[in-house]
């Protein structure tokens, strides 16, 4: 798992892509660009994300769960 | 009556769609459609902790800025597994320097290597041999190269491939022996007679209506 780690955590790359969701929905190729990453390495870290039911999958683009959020509230406390 | 099992090897095939995969690798779950609107290169080779595997993955560290600049990702293959992989490429930063930047798929079921011809039973049974899967942003296969076990791959003929597939998608033209980026390059032949003999008169660097350069 490249974005979320053994113990259930999202790695620093999860966590980039999961804040970068924080504005609302985005699409595989914004927020490659907002976190800095290959686009193939975001579209592999969304669908790990969405498999961990940290962010949902919406037409074309993804957004974050209530999960997500939540852990978001968390890191950030 | 004794039945005969027959191992069928398929082997893709250039202008054919990549064979789609979902592979474990150094930077978690891939699949060939994450690719999708980016050139990919593929490539494989014998096993992690080989000389002339490290001598390569450095080369392709390499020019991987140059393969970005043209919009091209890597992704290495090998029988091995992520552990193998990772203690690897740590180990080639520790004693050279060179981080690889790349993914590297741990194939150990062999579907990825079966599934794209990686594994030459005349040369080895277990370990795939050193291809190189050029692949456009369609996902169609463009170039393959197959090079033994005992020879080190050519970045900078794999960097001229690249070059002169994408000026051929970007000028419909072709590129003649030995092209390099910024030399003439082959206008396609005509289909018929009136375009062979208007092809004369284009001001095109002709030796005779069938091979005819220009600059681009």
């Amino acid at each position: 798992m490249a974005c979320i780690s053994p113990d259930g955590k999202p790695t620093e790359s999860g966590t980039k892509m999961l804040r970068a969701l924080e504005s609302g929905l985005g699409t595989p190729e914004e927020i490659a660009k907002q976190v800095g990453l290959p686009l193939f390495r975001v579209r592999s870290g969304l669908r790990e994300l969405t498999q961990a039911g940290l962010a949902n999958q919406k037409d074309d683009g993804y957004e974050l769960s209530p999960k997500g959020i939540e852990l978001l509230v968390t890191l950030s406390a | 009556m004794e039945e005969v099992r027959e191992q069928t090897i398929s082997l893709p095939r250039l202008g054919e769609p990549a064979p789609a995969f979902e592979a474990v690798t150094t930077h978690g779950v891939l699949k060939l459609e994450d690719f999708k609107g980016s050139w990919l290169i593929i490539f494989s080779h014998p096993a992690d902790f080989t000389p002339v595997c490290t001598t390569e993955f450095i080369a392709f560290a390499e020019i991987y800025p140059e393969l970005q600049k043209r919009g091209v990702e890597l992704l290495g293959l090998s029988v091995d597994s992520v552990s193998s992989h990772i203690a690897w490429v740590r180990n080639v930063e520790q004693k050279t320097g060179v981080k690889i930047p790349f993914p590297i798929i741990a194939d150990l079921s062999k579907e990825v290597s079966l599934a794209y011809g990686m594994i030459h039973p005349g040369q080895s049974k277990t370990e795939t041999v050193r291809c190189v899967f050029i692949i456009d942003p369609n996902q169609i296969i463009r170039t393959i190269l197959y090079y033994p076990l005992t020879t080190g791959r050519n970045m900078g003929e794999i960097l001229r491939i690249v070059d002169a597939l994408q000026t051929t998608d970007k000028h419909a033209v072709a590129t003649p022996a030995n092209w390099r980026p910024g030399d003439m390059v082959v206008v396609p032949p005509p289909n018929t007679q009136e375009m062979a003999e208007e092809r004369l008169k284009q001001g095109y660097e002709c030796i005779d209506w069938y091979l005819c350069r220009k600059k681009l």
